[in-house]
């Protein structure tokens, strides 16, 4: 069965519709890349996913788990597994980033019925994932984000799904920005992740990345809907055309 | 869709959000309502006070008569009927209890539903091994517990209700009172001063370090009691003291008035940390009800080398008027004002802090946080003033606004008034909302959305809560979150 299963899906924002009918189907265990054109509406997808205010779904539907998806808050997404790296971390200023995480965590388990982590335990935990990261302890320590280099913040998004363990990871363009050995260490923390009840949709603009994070499928959304589904052999492809191909639909 | 449902389950739950909102049935022992000389009399009488102070009470009563309600603040307040108020209200007992067993379990019970479940209540009930915290608690007028006196005593510190001090100390009282905020100050001290049932009184001697904080709760709890704290701190030479003032009011349904007055007193090379967490009832969302906070907070830095520290965490009332000032008189004295004020709802807060710099080389460091929701409003009002002979005067401040909605106000009024060219003064403010962005971040991490303000409000003031006592920061910290339930949507 599938783990999550987008249906026709059209997504306004500010009036102005993005999405116009994407389907994308994607089961446990599955890596799949999406790639298009800037302003074709990837991070769209991806907020509509986790249930961003004003982004206003207009019709078709998205099964998550068996659930309607869309039925659920966005916090309530995330307490089921749903997890969006973001294209722009934000900054919390004052907030510390263990704070932070602890709070996710903790709010995870409490939907689930668990008892709060024990303090030590989870500084352990962090510090071990940090390090697998490159992260220096400070960096934990520091408010979410603030002053955090481009490449800094994308690998703290990565930490932050290394910890709260997603069902479903949305990575939108967590390669921008990163350095190559930055590049190579978040590819491996995704694939450490990579198991059969998890599944991930990367959100990328270089083929590169897929290298290292070596997708089931690839899939290119143009003009706010999927246009056309391959194996990784696509991304190779459209390094070298583009997306010439698909301009004509991208109205 | 999230934010809906927040509102209404929040307006659902209406009654109860003021968590500490509760009346205990004791009975009381009250004076007549009203205001006149006979009640000054009578409450210097009923405290067996000395000629001195009957004196004091009546010049200040006098004095207070005539006096004009301030009126540049920016809050407008509503006409108090002082002839409407009870002035002397003490629980029914002949005689102080001399140990918590005989402290009525009513009180006790009370302390339970205050939420403190925080070290005090193993303090109160005497439990072994229990932090040092010591509390003198002021339940309405009367001081009804006094713990650790005995470990205190042996240090030669004194800690205990003003009226004790008056008889036990009174030429230490009669030294220090009014000597920092005098009685014709302002109305309210003024009528503080006429009319002040209770309080704490501090003595820290020369050279010894305070080995515990020394903490007060205060509670409204008779109806139309006006509560009249005084509030005595000296801190003899190379001595130090940390002191918490942390109050919850009952909910009510008319407004109360609070007019209280702490002095602080620092020798050479002596500091007081004074630290308060303000969490009156504020009133309803229609801005019903509720407490007016007009309070008159001084400190003299005496001393070379001294330093008071106040740090203020104001979450209640409807009405706030404080402005807890150091007049840095010793040479290389310094002055500290942390401040957050979390005004929801109806509040409205008009607060501050004033610097006088009037030694060489004073310091003076102001950190002011201020966070304003619903159709509240708030205004940060600072007077830094430096004296010509202030050489070397420095001081820094920092306010920062925080809004959330678009329905309330932040004001941001310094007053910068130097003498001296060889002052220097900075002065940074800033105003920000919490961000579409930074509520959806926590949310997508599953983080709920009052839990999301409560977080990004407390990395806001982060500066200010890092000053507060280990103990009671937590505390803060829940209040903070408290404070701003419904604050979004
Ligand atoms: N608030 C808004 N009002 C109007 N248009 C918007 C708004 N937000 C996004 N858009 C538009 O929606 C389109 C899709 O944006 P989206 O961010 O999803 O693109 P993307 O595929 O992620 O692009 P990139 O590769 O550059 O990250 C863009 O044309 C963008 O300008
Ligand atoms: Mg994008």
């Amino acid at each position: 069965m599938s783990l999550l299963k987008i249906e026709n899906l059209t997504a306004e924002v500010d009036g102005k519709e993005i999405l116009k009918g994407l389907s994308l189907e994607l089961n446990a265990g599955e890596v799949h890349a999406i790639m298009g054109p800037n302003g074709s509406g990837k991070s769209t997808l991806s907020y509509v996913l986790a249930g961003r205010d004003g982004y206003e779904v207009t019709g078709g539907s998205v099964t998550y788990d068996g659930k309607d998806l869309l039925a659920m808050a966005p916090e309530e997404r995330a307490c089921e597994g749903v997890f969006l790296a973001f294209q722009y971390p934000v900054e919390l200023p004052g907030v510390a980033n263990t704070t932070f995480l602890k709070h996710a965590l903790n709010a995870r388990r409490k939907y689930r019925g668990e008892p709060e982590l024990d303090a030590l335990e989870f500084v352990k935990a962090v510090r071990g994932k940090a390090k697998e990261l490159n992260m220096p302890d400070d960096m934990l320590k520091r408010p979410v984000n603030v002053g955090f280099s481009g490449g800094e913040k994308k690998r703290n998004e990565t930490l932050q799904m290394a910890v709260l363990e997603p069902t479903l990871a949305i990575l939108d363009e967590t390669d921008s920005g990163l350095d190559i050995d930055a590049l190579k260490l978040v590819s491996e923390g995704v694939n450490a992740l990579r198991k059969p009840d998890r599944a991930f949709l990367v959100i990328t603009h270089y083929q590169r990345l897929l290298d290292y994070i070596v997708p089931d499928k690839v899939h290119v959304l143009s003009g706010g809907k999927i246009v056309k589904t391959g194996d990784k052999n696509l991304a190779l492809e459209l390094e070298k055309t583009g997306y010439a191909e698909f301009s004509g639909e991208a109205a | 869709m999230a934010t809906t449902e927040t509102v209404q389950k929040v307006s659902a739950l209406e009654a109860e959000k003021y968590r500490y909102g509760f009346t205990t049935e004791i009975e009381m022992d009250f004076a007549p309502k009203g205001l006149n000389e006979d009640i000054v009399r009578l409450i210097s009488q009923k405290k067996e006070e000395p000629e001195w102070l009957l004196e004091w009470r009546l010049k200040a009563f006098r004095l207070w008569q005539d006096m004009p309600e301030p009126a540049w603040q920016k809050p407008d307040v509503p006409p108090i009927d002082y002839q409407d108020l009870y002035y002397y209200a003490a629980p029914k007992k002949k005689d102080g209890p001399k140990s918590l067993d005989e402290v009525d379990p009513k009180l006790l019970e009370t302390y339970e539903k205050l939420g403190i479940p925080l070290k005090e209540q193993e303090v109160l009930a005497g439990v072994e091994g229990a932090p040092k915290v010591a509390v003198d608690a002021v339940f309405d007028s009367v001081s009804v517990a006094t713990t650790y006196r005995k470990e205190l005593e042996s240090h030669g510190i004194v800690f205990c209700s003003i009226s004790e001090a008056v008889k036990t100390h009174p030429e230490l009282v009669k030294k220090y009172l009014g000597s920092v905020v005098p009685y014709s100050d302002n109305k309210h001290a003024c009528l503080n001063s006429a009319v002040f049932t209770d309080g704490s009184f501090v003595y820290i001697p020369k050279g010894v370090r305070c080995p515990m904080e020394l903490s007060t709760y205060f509670r409204i709890n008779a109806q139309d009691t006006g509560q009249f704290e005084r509030t005595l701190i000296v801190a003899d030479e190379g001595s130090y003291v940390s002191y918490l003032e942390g109050c919850t009011a009952p909910m009510r349904d008319e407004n109360q008035l609070h007019a209280a007055v702490v002095e602080l007193i620092t020798l050479d090379d002596a500091e007081i940390k004074y630290s308060t967490v303000q969490n009156w009832y504020p009133g309803d969302e229609n801005g019903k009800g509720g407490i007016y906070n007009f309070v008159t907070k001084r400190a003299a830095c005496r001393g070379r080398n001294s330093k008071v520290s106040w740090t203020q965490v104001e979450t209640g009332s409807a009405i706030t008027w404080k402005y807890p000032s150091c007049i840095l008189q010793g040479d290389n004295s310094q002055g500290e004002f942390y401040s957050v004020a979390i005004t929801n709802n109806r509040q409205e807060a008009d607060t501050g802090t004033k610097m006088i710099h009037i030694g060489k080389n004073t310091r003076s460091r102001i950190i002011s946080k201020g966070i304003s929701a619903g159709r509240a409003d708030q205004t940060y009002r600072g007077l830094v003033r430096v004296m010509p002979n202030a050489d070397g005067a420095r001081n820094f401040t920092q306010c920062d606004s925080l809004l959330i909605g678009d329905q309330c106000g932040a004001h941001t009024i310094p007053y910068i008034e130097s003498r001296n060219p060889t002052a220097q003064l900075e002065h940074e403010a800033t105003t920000s909302r919490i961000s579409e962005d930074q509520l959806f971040y926590c949310l997508s991490r599953g983080i709920g959305e009052e839990e999301a303000v409560a977080l990004i409000v407390n990395g806001f003031c982060k500066e200010v809560m890092q000053t507060l006592p280990m103990e009671f920061a937590v505390e803060a910290q829940k209040l903070i979150g408290i404070s701003l339930e419904g604050s979004v949507g």
